[in-house]
């Protein structure tokens, strides 16, 4: 190190260009989880590579634009798409309209696992009556449920949102079973010693204890449902970002399919973005008791 | 009558596929209103069973217990606990924690918060209202946990290892303010640890106890919680009077062990 008296900027060591300067100190190297970061320069350089290669190869017509279109076609297609729409909806529209079905779906998923997540972590008779049904319905992928949500309730927004509800429930009931049933002892003795009454423990003891569980539960049935509204589109929609690329890849305009799968990871990722911002905010006790 | 009324207790935990562990047998014992009692023994001496029978958290399998006349039938905020995790809850801040009682049965706001920032100074926590549990120290957390509890007025404070969790130094200190919180309060207080000297600094009043079956084998009256009240406690406890109390109560647990080694054999 030639600099070996000056601190390293954060942003340094953020890029992976510097180590901190506890790091320096350090002798035993490989091994330590601990000296191994982000390395963000490395995460740039590397998108940068792809981006130079996926543009080459379209400049220089490595693939045939139907098996791989180039970026120019792509962000092509994103500007008609966002203009002028696709299929009688804009590309706002259908990607307004997958998020919408996902809130739906895991709000009511929510509003039905929760209390029925409390019930089985409080009760034994109500744990022994949903049991079998909660662990029966859990391993089943939701897209095999599809045929027969269709079959009874169309391809219409009901029948999407009851397959995402179906998919968020059992997750949110889960995760409130087990968070209701990790409460120490200690603290439902203290709160009942201090004149507690048994709803003011739920209130005030359980529920609170039980929301960092709950919110992870939240958290998976997002990434979840994301995968299932897109499955579901692809299956039956008229309107969707999933109903986007197969209508698309039915007309061979490869182009639009890449930049729809582009769009439904990036949305993706920022959800799960959102909901550890959220998390933060809301439950800055999580792990901590 | 007043004070604590222990009478022939019993708890036995039935195991699964038969048999039984009796953890306490034939105990009995009164505490005087505003007398600070400590309990010593080895791990399973069923120490923390008698405080959670106190407490009234299990009912015993015999015998009566009674706080002021009153038959003991389930938890009350007239005997709190002070428990070695604290037991506090994460989600609310320290005043939160303090005033949860109080909440819960719905006391006046402006009463509780007179009591909440008086309690914050007795413990020294005066700049720490409002800031979240996992934000302090150990040390720190266990006295909002002596606050939580005082801010109910109780007639008995239960205490299962409060300073168990704490490191040497913050333990001694802890131990200073549990002596002057007794005497500013006039509580009762009955507190179980494994620690000798803890028990013998601490106690007014000291039993030993030994384990299968859970019992009272040994019970002193000590003048160092009332000395410790004035002298330095590092004073008291290098005291020869101290020290041979000390090897005493020491030899008496190393034999109990012997005993229990040698009749696993």
């Amino acid at each position: 190190m030639s600099k070996k008296n000056k601190a390293p900027s954060g942003f340094a060591i953020w890029l992976g260009l510097a180590e901190s300067s506890f790091q320096k100190q350090k002798t035993v190297r490989f091994g330590d989880a601990s000296m191994v970061t982000g390395g963000r320069i490395w995460s740039i350089l590397a998108l940068l590579v792809l981006g130079v290669l996926w543009t080459l190869s379209g400049i220089y017509k490595w693939t045939d634009p139907i098996f791989w279109p180039s970026p120019q076609a792509v962000m092509n297609q994103f500007a008609i798409t966002a203009t002028e729409g696709y299929r009688y909806f804009t590309l706002w529209q259908h990607i307004g309209y997958s998020v919408f079905r996902v809130l739906a779906g895991v709000f009511f998923g929510c509003l039905v696992g929760i209390p029925l997540g409390f019930a089985m972590g409080l009760s034994t008779k109500l744990r022994g009556i949903f049991d079998p049904i909660v662990e029966f319905m859990r391993p089943i992928p939701p897209l095999a449920l599809i045929p027969l949500v269709v079959l009874w309730f169309g391809i219409g927004e009901k029948a999407k949102i009851i397959l995402l509800f179906l998919t968020a429930v059992f997750i949110m009931t889960i995760a409130a079973r087990s968070g209701v049933s990790s409460v120490k002892i200690s603290k439902v003795y203290a709160a009942y010693s201090l004149g507690a009454t048994k709803w003011q423990v739920l209130r005030y003891v359980i529920l609170p204890n039980a929301l960092p569980e709950i919110f992870t539960g939240v958290r998976t049935a997002m990434g979840v449902c994301w995968a299932t509204v897109i499955a579901a589109e692809l299956v039956a929609a008229n309107v969707g970002i999933g109903f986007m690329i197969m209508v698309a890849a039915n007309f061979l305009s490869s182009d639009l399919v890449v930049m729809g799968i582009i769009i439904i990871g990036v949305i993706g990722f920022g959800i799960e973005i959102a909901m550890r911002l959220l998390e933060g905010k809301l439950i800055p006790w999580k792990g901590k008791g | 009558m007043s004070g604590l009324e222990i009478k022939g207790v019993s708890m036995r935990y039935a195991l699964p596929g038969g048999g039984g562990v009796q953890a306490l047998k034939d105990v009995s014992f009164n505490l005087a209103p505003g007398e600070i009692l400590t309990v010593l023994g080895p791990s399973g001496c069923g120490k923390t069973t008698l405080l959670n029978l106190i407490a009234g958290f299990y009912a015993p399998t015999e015998g009566q217990m009674a706080l002021n006349g009153a038959q003991i039938q389930g938890p009350g905020a007239e005997r709190l606990m002070v428990f070695q995790d604290g037991a506090l809850f994460e989600w609310l801040t320290v005043e939160k924690n303090i005033s949860f009682g109080p909440d819960m049965r719905g006391a006046p706001k402006d009463e509780t918060q007179k009591i909440v920032s008086d309690l914050l100074e007795t413990v020294g926590l005066k700049e720490f209202g409002n800031k979240a549990i996992y934000e302090l120290s150990g040390g720190m957390q266990q006295r909002v946990a002596l606050a939580r509890c005082l801010a109910n007025n109780p007639e008995l404070i239960l205490m299962d290892e409060p300073l168990g969790a704490l490191d040497a130094l913050t333990r001694e200190k802890m131990q200073g303010l549990i002596l002057q919180l007794w005497k500013k309060t006039g509580k009762t207080i009955l507190l179980i640890t494994h620690a000798v000297e803890e028990a013998l600094f601490l106690g007014e009043r000291l039993f030993v106890m030994a384990p299968r079956p859970g019992r009272i084998v040994k019970e002193y009256r000590l003048p160092f919680a009332e000395r410790g009240l004035k002298e330095n406690p590092r004073d008291i406890k290098a005291s020869s009077e101290f020290i041979e109390k000390r090897e005493e109560i020491l030899s008496m647990i190393w034999e109990m062990e012997e005993e229990i080694m040698g009749r696993q054999d």
